[in-house]
């Protein structure tokens, strides 16, 4: 059996003296989507953040492409193909649009994806050029943080809350990009409140709770009670109102 | 005529000052640093210049090929080894060691050169003057100050505008993490630009050097002049500094007009002001986050 493309090993992490993440284990495979859902505070973000290296390992190992990138500063684990779109877009107000999209290509692998192919996949952002970073709206911000990630010509592709703060008709937009994003090869790693969304583009799916995986499968496959259980950490029938 | 005289006089002045101002916006734009030694560490290249255009009998200006590249050199690695440290924590920790280091360049200048002012023999060009008319003359090294002044805030601009390095600059000094996620190595970026900021306060040491006299512990006031400029142009614009130091400039060659004992005042008069007017100072950004 080959190695995942990526592999979390009993892995903790926190900030600080607060520990957010519990011995977690986690494979993703080549070309897999793969959703992270969870309650607010779960743990889901920090969970993204130790992958990219933004927060370190307290213990436990990550392993990417058969190796330990534990200890691998956060811009070289961009060199090697990890591209994150973070919570909150995070667009660098003082760049143009334009400035925004090529940065994320700077230290990036060479790949499929180009300046003119992110304009052709998000033809909103080619009126935006010369826009200032600030000022756009949350789904221009938030288009505009996949294509600069997607400049990167990442083999695994971090999605954060991609859906937080967006009208439904934004999100479902939004979204429509994922099928895309995976045509190119690319693993795609979602964490995300919206359950259903999550769980619709999914090959697989992990739930967290309190920093731990409470459940992990197959959308589809696992029973909604049984995700509901695991989402609030409480019998279905008396957690939902 | 007289008044002209002045405002000219504070203009070339105010050149000098966005001088010592530039590194000082660089290293905080970039990085959210405040380097107390910043004076410090232009007297420190004025001393070194006055060492190295003894021993190697050349004039101080020449020296400058050796000071601003070593100057660099010098603020890199101080990035690495020491300011590394204090980047991104609390405040209070970036206040000792900049300060702990200003005092060491002072005592250290003190040992090997001794509390004698000194002053940088730039030749002629200290004392030649482009004569306007009978009341106006404007000096040749003011006005070679001021235009090294444009020049090296025209090539940071164009630098910061034009260069995948300097898309770098300004990513990290809006959002270091999300600079991160973007493969930039923000480490690096930190020591270049605290490379560029102590190579062009050196530059402005050797400048203030030749024009006027210097000694071990003139750093400071240095510091506070530099300060002013950047707070009254607005933090995180170039262009803003070199009219901050222009204003603090004409504000002190006014007040001296006024009373030989008031230019000080004046200029920090003007700074004060600008700090209950306007608190971004005259091109800076509100805060948006």
């Amino acid at each position: 059996m080959t190695d995942p493309l990526l592999q979390l090993d009993r892995l903790d992490a926190g900030y600080g003296d607060f520990q957010a993440l519990f011995g977690i284990d986690l494979r993703v495979a080549e070309a897999e989507t793969v959703s992270i859902i969870g309650a607010n505070g779960a743990g889901k973000s920090t969970l993204l953040k130790a992958i990219v290296g933004l927060v370190q390992p307290m213990r436990g190992d990550i392993r990417y492409e058969g190796t330990s990138i534990a200890t691998t500063p956060a811009h070289k684990r961009v060199a090697r193909g990890i591209a994150l779109v973070p919570e909150g877009r995070r667009i660098f107000p003082s760049l143009s649009v334009e400035e925004n999209i090529v940065i994320g290509g700077d230290v990036g692998r060479p790949g499929p994806w180009t300046k003119q192919r992110v304009l052709e996949a998000f033809p909103l952002l080619t009126r935006l050029l010369n826009r200032s970073g600030e000022g756009l709206s949350g789904g221009e911000r938030q288009t505009l943080a996949i294509a600069r990630a997607l400049m990167a010509n990442p083999r695994l592709l971090l999605l954060d809350e991609v859906s937080l703060g967006l009208a439904p008709i934004v999100v479902r937009q939004v979204y429509e990009a994922v099928p895309v994003i995976k045509a190119q090869g690319t693993t795609v790693l979602i964490v995300e409140q919206d359950v259903n969304q999550a769980l619709a583009v999914a090959d697989r799916f992990y739930c967290l709770l309190e920093g731990r995986i409470a459940l992990t499968g197959v959308p589809g496959e696992v029973p909604k009670e049984q995700i509901t259980e695991a989402y609030f950490g409480m019998p279905a029938s008396g957690g939902r109102h | 005529m007289v008044w002209t005289n002045a405002v000219i006089q504070g203009v070339l002045l105010g050149g000098l000052y966005a001088l010592f101002a530039t590194g000082l916006s660089l290293s905080f734009g970039v990085m959210r640093l405040v380097n107390l030694a910043h004076g410090d560490l232009a007297i420190f290249a004025a001393f070194m210049t006055l060492s190295i255009s003894t021993t190697l009998k050349i004039n101080p200006l020449v020296a400058l090929v050796i000071v601003v590249p070593a100057a660099f050199i010098v603020g890199y690695i101080l990035q690495r080894l020491v300011f590394d440290r204090v980047v991104g924590v609390d405040p209070a920790f970036q206040i000792v060691a900049t300060f702990g280091l200003g005092i060491v360049i002072q005592n250290a200048l003190l040992e090997k050169y001794t509390a004698d002012t000194q002053g940088l023999n730039v030749g002629a060009l200290k004392t030649s003057t482009i004569k306007i008319n009978n009341a106006i003359g404007i000096g040749w090294l003011p006005l070679f100050t001021f235009a090294t002044a444009v020049a090296v805030l025209g090539s940071l601009a164009l630098f910061l505008k034009r260069t995948k390095l300097g898309r770098a600059f300004r990513a990290t000094s809006d959002d270091a993490d999300a600079a991160r996620l973007m493969g930039i190595d923000i480490k690096r970026v930190f020591a270049v630009a605290m490379g560029l900021a102590i190579a062009t306060v050196a530059l402005a040491g050797v400048l203030f050097g030749a024009r006027s006299s210097f000694d071990p512990f003139v750093g400071p006031a240095r510091l506070i002049y530099a300060f002013e400029a950047v707070v009254i142009g607005g933090l995180g614009s170039l262009w803003g500094t070199l009219a901050g130091g222009v204003t603090l400039g004409v504000a002190q060659a006014i007040g001296r007009k006024i009373n030989p004992q008031w230019g000080e005042l004046f200029g920090h008069g003007v700074f004060l002001a600008v700090l209950v007017l306007r608190p971004t100072g005259m091109f800076g950004k509100a805060q948006s986050r």
